[in-house]
């Protein structure tokens, strides 16, 4: 089953909507080693984003991608804006103007957020940051596109999920968590976590 | 007209103490403070990348724009506005000590240097290095010796119509290949070797695109001011 714009755009409220849920929880992560402001700042985010939605009815997958993008740039705040907002805006790029995004398509979408994450911010695999839950996701999909675009995206967000547990033992290298060294380590990094809750609502709800 | 400064800072508080300092010693210079993140709880800490964009249109008078940051995330959005404008405003972002950086950076413009040289000013704040604005020497730090060994970083817009091809390519490995320094460019998923012509063609880089180059050895410090330079002057097309 491929992906339409009416799927992104669902998939981009169930972001909020997740978000909205986990606010409290990404704030307490970003305490431990931050400065407690993720939660806030995505969730101020993904709620412009369905307001944006709701205002504008984007007419392809990637428009949608490119209005979330501009407005998480816009309203985010933390280094997250920035991050996330390449990656939507290189996902946009991505797929063009595609009415339906096939599994082949998602994954390729898929690894060019991840870049854009990666051109951005810099940060290697081990760094303690969302690119540990990104990878996983990018290689899992990539093995991922012989099945229908909602199995692809459950074994993204399965392997994000992973990803981001992994996390915890390490040692920060970027961000804000990188000036508390090894009292970093110990601590689930926040944006690893709101990667895996984003992509576990882009798969929730999709067949 | 000089060269405008854009403090970009999680705080307004910082950014407007430190653009009320730098601006002290250059009274002609358009120092634009975009500090702090407003939203429905109020004023807060955090960069906004609107009033970010803002505050570039306002600081450029022609001479184009150096931006500055505080924290790493600063460093993104400060980035990511710079390439939205895609080449309309002539603007880059300097790895440059933020307080130090500023007040080089600031009498470097006062003094009629140009964006490249502003930048170099700005990057070399800390260092223990001369001005490259030729001006003021930076403040020297002691036990700064170590900047030979370090890796210095600065990004250019190019703004010449054929970007990186064959001539600017080569103006560009020529400049290089004379000093005792590694240089390195990065155009966005690409890397090439500063002193390869084919490498640094390879680069895709076209009018508008952001170079990230770094150097390190001796003549770092001068590869980056005379690619600034050629940057700067269009690389003479
Ligand atoms: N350079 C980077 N590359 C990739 N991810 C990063 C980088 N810096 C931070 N992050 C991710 O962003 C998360 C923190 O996001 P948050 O929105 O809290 O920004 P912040 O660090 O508080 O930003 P600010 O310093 O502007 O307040 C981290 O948990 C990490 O996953
Ligand atoms: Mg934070």
């Amino acid at each position: 089953m491929a992906c339409t714009t009416e799927d992104v755009v669902a998939a981009l409220r169930r972001c909020a909507e997740v978000i909205s849920e986990h606010r409290d929880e990404l704030v307490e992560l970003d305490r431990e080693i931050g400065d407690a402001d993720h939660g806030e700042n995505l969730n101020r985010g993904f709620a412009a984003v369905v307001s944006a939605v709701d205002s504008t009815m984007p007419e392809t997958p990637g428009a949608a991608l490119k209005l979330a993008a501009t407005t998480l740039i816009s309203k985010v705040g933390g280094a997250a804006g920035p991050l996330y907002g390449t990656a939507f805006l290189r996902a946009a790029t991505t797929v063009g103007d595609a009415a339906e995004l096939d599994a082949p398509m998602v994954a390729k979408v898929l690894r060019a957020a991840m870049d854009g994450v990666v051109a951005r911010g810099k940060a290697e695999q081990g760094d303690k940051t969302m690119v540990d839950a990104l990878h996983p996701a990018v290689l899992a999909a990539e093995s991922a596109t012989e099945v229908p675009v909602g199995e692809l995206l459950k074994a993204a967000a399965t392997a994000a999920s992973e990803g981001a547990a992994a996390t915890v033992p390490l040692v920060a290298r970027k961000g804000r968590a990188s000036y508390l060294g090894e009292r970093s380590a110990g601590h689930l990094d926040p944006g690893a976590r709101s990667t895996e809750l984003l992509l576990g609502a882009f798969a929730g709800g999709q067949r | 007209m000089t060269v405008g400064i854009v403090l970009v800072s999680h705080s307004a508080a910082l950014a407007e103490g430190l653009a009320e300092l730098a601006g002290q010693m250059a009274p002609d210079v358009r120092i634009v403070p975009a500090g702090g993140l407003v939203d429905e709880q109020g004023a807060g800490l955090g960069t906004d990348y609107d009033a970010v964009c803002a505050a570039v249109a306002r600081a450029d008078s022609g001479e184009g724009v150096l931006l500055l940051y505080d924290l790493g995330s600063a460093r993104m959005t400060a980035e990511l506005a710079v390439e939205s404008l895609a080449g309309a405003q002539r603007a880059f972002v300097a790895d440059a000590p933020f307080v130090e950086g500023a007040v080089a950076a600031a009498v470097a413009a006062q003094s009629g240097a140009e964006l490249a040289r502003v930048a170099t000013a700005a990057a070399a704040a800390n260092a223990g290095e001369e001005s490259a604005a030729g001006e003021e020497p930076a403040e020297r730090e002691p036990g700064a010796e170590r900047a030979s060994g370090a890796v210095r970083r600065a990004e250019f817009v190019l703004t010449n119509e054929v970007g990186l091809h064959a001539r600017p390519a080569a103006l560009f490995a020529r400049t290089v290949a004379g000093l005792a320094a590694e240089v390195e460019v990065v155009c966005g998923d690409q890397r090439a070797a500063g002193d390869s012509v084919l490498a640094l063609m390879a680069l895709g880089a076209v009018k508008g695109s952001r170079i990230e180059v770094s150097a390190s050895g001796a003549d770092a410090a001068e590869a980056l001011r005379r690619i600034g330079d050629l940057v700067d002057r269009d690389f003479a097309e």
